[in-house]
């Protein structure tokens, strides 16, 4: 160990692990509707794909979860980011690709991307 | 990434009930349902309840699963790590309240803890150093190597109050600067890791869950005196400990945390472990450094101390686990914020060892101050099917008990020593109304006695001729005047013994005839136990009236002491009777009774 920034390098890339380990209120939650229907639908690579490009990203304040089946099954896979201090987002049948997108513009540049949501697919 | 971190204590208690298991069963499972690259399986120290291991829990949702068997994994990865539905049937009962799942950090148990010595205990897995490094381990150590003067160092820890965790409570700065002053071509750094009381476990706790955070501090310690060598002495009988001190080292030698030039600072700095094979007495200073050297563990009288003439004759620091695991915090966030805990004499936290008749055994850090009602009632549950707070004994074979008079005490250092009993190491043995208080000074009597390393004949005779009257009294041979040749006798093993273990063996005996004497006199001149706790002063009796013979406790009894023809009153012969109190426990008809 010869500086501060080698130890500072070491503590960014592993702060991500141990983050989830604390209580944070305020982070970005992305829950991704896991019940049977979901599964069925595709879910799970949705899920693994939010999970590769947040860490592609370095993106440590967001943390995925799982959730149960929120009664609209025609519409899985279903993903909800939920974001402290504003309104839920709902997004209906998702893909990975469809995952990656969000990622890159709802959470990182905050812009929801309307033509997933339920709005869009409910009109 | 990983979506899922789930937690599985890998300290000794835990351990000891099968968790190791537990964890290979999760990662099968995991691998099984094809989610092993988005769940974590971790290994971690001590979670502190003890009680209910073997403990795991989930992140992010913070499940606290509590007892969990073999059997109980397949549900916890199908329904909760696969479908996200915590198994609340597993779940630790305080933090369901009604429907809602409270934060573990919300029952009674945490909440009035506050974590600095085990910040990192049940958190990280103590055998990866880059867990502890994202928990900012290590940056006190490149703080005070490329920002602070060693004279700075000494200052911070002297202004935050920090006193030893060992039991003496000396203040850890003045420590420091007396060795720092000291000018030697070599001087050392060393650990003290030899906890020996019957009942507390806080440092192995920190080693088995923490245990880099005890090389920071004393490579910080290091610096701050001068020395290049440390060493820890830990007993032998702590594997996990042992091991996961040896990885900690290892790990942090190849990280270059330990070793030559740390942080291109210039200053050098290597640990190495020594192996104790157990006696309470290397537990004191003088003979610890003794047995370092290879020596027979036993003391030598002081001046000179350690700081001026110690390891090797160099000039030496000798702190224990628990005061080296604040160092690093206090470095980081300054003196003010440690002076902040605590009271006026005493500043931080404690770590307590909770055991006994209390119903949360285990491992609980609290600040300074924080009242034996509080530690007992609240954070340890209270007392075991449902008896009654008799007393607490802290600090162990040296220290003393608290009876419920002094329940509502502040517990610092100088509270307690004013009471007639110790802060010590962190021991905490609760006692009920079942518990005989002579009986509790004969246990600890017979433990130094065993323990006492011959050298001087105060402590080598005195001890045994102490515990040869506590014998006589609970045997029931007491004569008017034993009581006083035992107290006479106490103050002069503690004037004439030449270290700490000889000097505090007769606390158990003095504390207790201070606060229970009438205990004392009721086994004397009475030749009754009140507690009903001493064998040789108790019989079993078959009340008449309420036996229906049936026989169960003579089926029961191992000894065949009890006589009598079915549905007829039955009878004990004492002579055959072992007191074992097994026909008791069995009868349902509370037709025994204990006299």
């Amino acid at each position: 160990m010869k500086s501060l920034a080698e130890l500072q390098a070491i503590r960014d890339k592993v702060r991500a692990q141990v983050s989830v380990r604390e209580g944070q209120e305020d982070r970005i939650r992305i829950l991704v509707g896991m019940a049977t229907c979901g599964i069925a639908a595709g879910a799970r690579p949705v899920l693994t794909a939010f999970i590769d490009e947040l860490e592609k990203r370095g993106i440590t304040n967001v943390q995925v979860t799982q959730t149960g089946c929120i009664g609209i099954c025609q519409f899985e896979p279903v993903v909800e980011v939920v974001t402290p201090g504003k309104d839920k987002v709902t997004y209906v049948k998702m893909t990975p690709e469809m995952a990656v997108r969000v990622v890159n513009d709802h959470i990182v540049n905050g812009n929801v991307v309307q033509e997933f949501t339920i709005g869009a697919h409910t009109k | 990434m990983y979506r899922s971190n789930v937690l599985v204590c890998g300290g000794t208690g835990c351990s000891s009930s099968n968790s190791q298991e537990i964890m290979r069963r999760l990662e099968e499972e995991i691998k099984k349902k094809g989610l092993d690259k988005e769940v974590n399986v971790v290994c971690t120290g001590c979670f502190g309840l003890c009680s209910l291991g073997p403990v795991v829990i989930v992140y992010p949702e913070g499940s606290f699963y509590s007892q969990v068997t073999l059997a109980d994994i397949p549900e916890i990865v199908e329904e909760h790590l696969l479908k996200g539905r915590i198994v609340k049937r597993l779940l630790y009962q305080e933090t369901i309240d009604k429907d809602a799942i409270h934060s573990l950090t919300d029952t009674p148990f945490y909440k009035k803890q506050k974590r600095i010595a085990l910040r990192n205990c049940g958190v990280i897995n103590p055998e990866v150093i880059e867990e502890y490094i994202a928990m900012d381990g290590y940056s006190a150590l490149g703080k005070v190597l490329t920002e602070m003067k060693p004279e700075e160092v000494i200052q911070v820890i002297k202004d935050s109050g920090l006193r030893g965790r060992g039991g003496g409570g000396f203040p850890t700065g003045l420590k420091w600067s007396l060795a720092a002053q000291n000018d030697a071509d070599q001087k050392y750094v060393c650990c003290n890791a030899d906890e020996g009381d019957p009942g507390a476990f806080m440092d192995r706790s920190v080693l088995e869950g923490d245990p880099h955070s005890v090389l920071e501090a004393m490579a910080i310690a290091g610096y701050a005196i001068g020395a290049t060598q440390g060493y820890i002495y830990i007993r032998a009988e702590y594997p996990i400990a042992v091991e996961r001190l040896q990885i900690a080292i290892q790990q942090a030698r190849e990280l270059g945390l330990l070793g030559k030039n740390i942080f291109d600072s210039g200053f050098d700095f290597d640990i190495e472990l020594r192996l104790g094979s157990g006696a309470f007495v290397c537990g004191e200073e003088t003979s610890l450094l003794a047995s370092i050297e290879g020596h027979r563990g036993e003391p030598r009288p002081r001046p000179p101390y350690p700081a001026v003439k110690g390891l090797y004759g160099k000039p030496t620091i000798l702190n224990n686990v628990e005061t080296y695991a604040n160092i690093a915090q206090i470095i980081l966030h300054g003196a003010d914020w440690f002076q902040s805990v605590g009271t006026e004499r005493s500043k931080g936290t404690k770590v307590f060892a909770l055991g006994g008749k209390i119903k949360h055994t285990g491992l609980v850090e609290v600040p300074m101050g924080t009242t034996l009602r509080e530690i007992v009632e609240e954070i340890g549950g209270g007392v075991s099917d449902g008896g009654k707070f008799k007393a607490a004994q802290t600090g162990g074979p040296s220290g003393g008990c608290i009876p419920s008079k002094f329940l509502d005490i502040e517990i610092d250092y100088d509270n307690l020593t004013e009471i007639g009993a110790m802060m010590g190491s962190g021991g905490l043995i609760v006692m009920d109304e079942s518990t005989c208080m002579v009986d509790i000074a004969e246990f600890f009597l017979r433990f130094t006695v065993d323990e006492s390393c011959g050298k001087c004949t105060a402590c080598r005779i005195g001890t045994k001729r102490l515990l040869e009257m506590l014998e006589k009294i609970t045997g029931g041979r007491g004569e008017d005047g034993d009581i006083e040749k035992l107290e006479s006798l106490c103050h002069y093993i503690k004037d004439n013994s030449l270290c700490a273990l000889g000097q505090t063996a007769p606390n158990p005996v003095l504390s207790t005839l201070q606060y229970f004497r009438d205990e004392y006199v009721a086994h004397v001149h009475d030749h009754h136990c009140p507690a009903g706790a001493c064998k040789e002063l108790t019989i079993y009796r078959v009340l008449p009236e309420k036996c229906i013979g049936c026989t169960k406790c003579a089926r029961n009894c191992p000894v065949g002491a009890i006589h009598g023809n079915v549905k007829e009153h039955h009878f004990i012969d004492m002579n055959k009777c072992i007191k074992c109190g097994v026909c008791m426990e069995n009868c349902k008809f509370d037709a025994i009774v204990r006299e």
